[in-house]
């Protein structure tokens, strides 16, 4: 439903500024061009993205996102010692920590709804320190090739899409680290 | 030649090699995903259609370089390009909406400028809080989440600052 508030507020927010400023006129031809360059945006991404997502089918295949996932085990141990008690939780803790990181967003959220389930039994539809922790986790991306933006940046012409990459990194990593303690913080002062 | 110029190859190399060594069929592998992407596109397409007009329409109109003076002096004290404040009130909502945002700014002043980086890597480095959010806990059943929105949007808020600090030390302006 957010999203039905956010495209009508553009558009009444578009003629109203139309009306005031004058420019009305340009606002319809303006609404056909971007959905043009819609289409456009689409066909030239849609190389790029298409690459990336067998890359990492294959990194899928080859075991890797297992491979990563165990690295994160002794992480997640002392990150989220109650869950981690419980084998099956920690387990698809840490891979959707690593479906994440390669970018398998479709493989990543079955997983954390399965911890996160888990994580909720007997907690009265009240979050727990830890559930908090993994739901934060999953709204900071940590992913290691943003391959969506790549197609973008490419798709507008740029030779060298990942170029972005180590300031991709770099600020995911402040993100993610801001958001947990954040949260480790307000878990002590919250009282619910 | 600089270190990003490998990591395309390294990874296309290296992944197909490791996978091979697994005694994966790596081909068969690589166009059953490239046909998976094809889906994604088809999901992602009319969410762009939508966004994009919006987004040209409130550009347009004018409404676009109000809010950015509106955020600007805001902004500035964060260090993060006014013009990128469209993705910043996007972002947390919407994934196609930040895209098409994004996408626009990368348009309009390059991908290679100050802008059209920042705003690429703050779509990098974010993602779509209160979706995720409302599919975590509305699938766990969880009516009370905390603190747990305060906190992602802390994630949210470090990471565009990050964002254009990281441009600025990596690029230049």
């Amino acid at each position: 439903m957010a999203m039905a508030w956010v495209w009508t507020g553009m558009a009444v927010v578009s003629l109203l500024f139309g009306i005031i400023t004058g420019n009305i006129g340009q606002i319809g031809t303006a609404a056909l061009d971007g959905a043009a360059a819609a289409v456009e945006l689409c066909l030239s991404m849609a190389g790029v993205i298409c690459l990336w997502t067998g890359v990492m089918e294959m990194m899928n295949r080859c075991g890797l996102s297992a491979l990563l996932a165990r690295l994160f085990r002794p992480f997640l141990r002392r990150m989220m010692p109650r869950s981690s008690q419980d084998e099956e939780t920690l387990s698809a803790i840490s891979a959707n920590i690593s479906a994440n990181l390669l970018g398998l967003g479709n493989a990543a959220t079955p997983l954390g709804i399965r911890a996160a389930r888990r994580m909720a039994r007997g907690a009265d539809g009240t979050a727990t320190d830890e559930l908090c922790l993994l739901v934060v986790l999953n709204t900071a991306s940590i992913q290691l090739l943003p391959t969506t933006i790549a197609g973008v940046r490419a798709a507008h012409g740029c030779r060298t899409p990942f170029d972005i990459l180590p300031a991709v990194w770099f600020s995911s990593v402040l993100s993610v680290g801001a958001g947990l303690l954040m949260a480790k913080i307000l878990s002590k002062l919250w009282r619910t | 030649m600089s270190i990003s110029g490998f990591i395309v190859p390294v990874i296309l190399a290296g992944t197909a090699l490791f996978s091979l060594t697994r005694k994966v069929d790596v081909y068969s592998a690589l166009t059953t995903g490239a046909g998976e992407g094809l889906s994604v596109m088809v999901k992602i397409f009319p969410a762009l259609v939508a966004l994009l007009s919006a987004v040209y329409m409130f550009r347009a109109s004018g409404a676009m370089d109000y809010f950015t003076q509106l955020f600007a002096p805001f902004l500035e004290k964060l260090g993060v390009p006014p013009e990128t404040a469209a993705i910043l009130l996007i972002r947390p909502i919407s994934g196609s909406g930040a895209l098409a945002v994004g996408s626009e700014l990368m348009a309009q002043y390059g991908t290679d400028s100050y802008i059209g980086r920042t705003a690429a890597v703050m779509l990098g480095c974010t993602e779509t809080t209160f979706y995720t959010i409302a599919v975590y806990f509305g699938a766990a059943g969880i009516r009370r989440t905390r603190y747990t929105i305060p906190a992602a949007l802390t994630a949210d808020l470090t990471g565009f600052v990050a964002a254009a600090l990281a441009v600025r030390l990596f690029f230049g302006t």
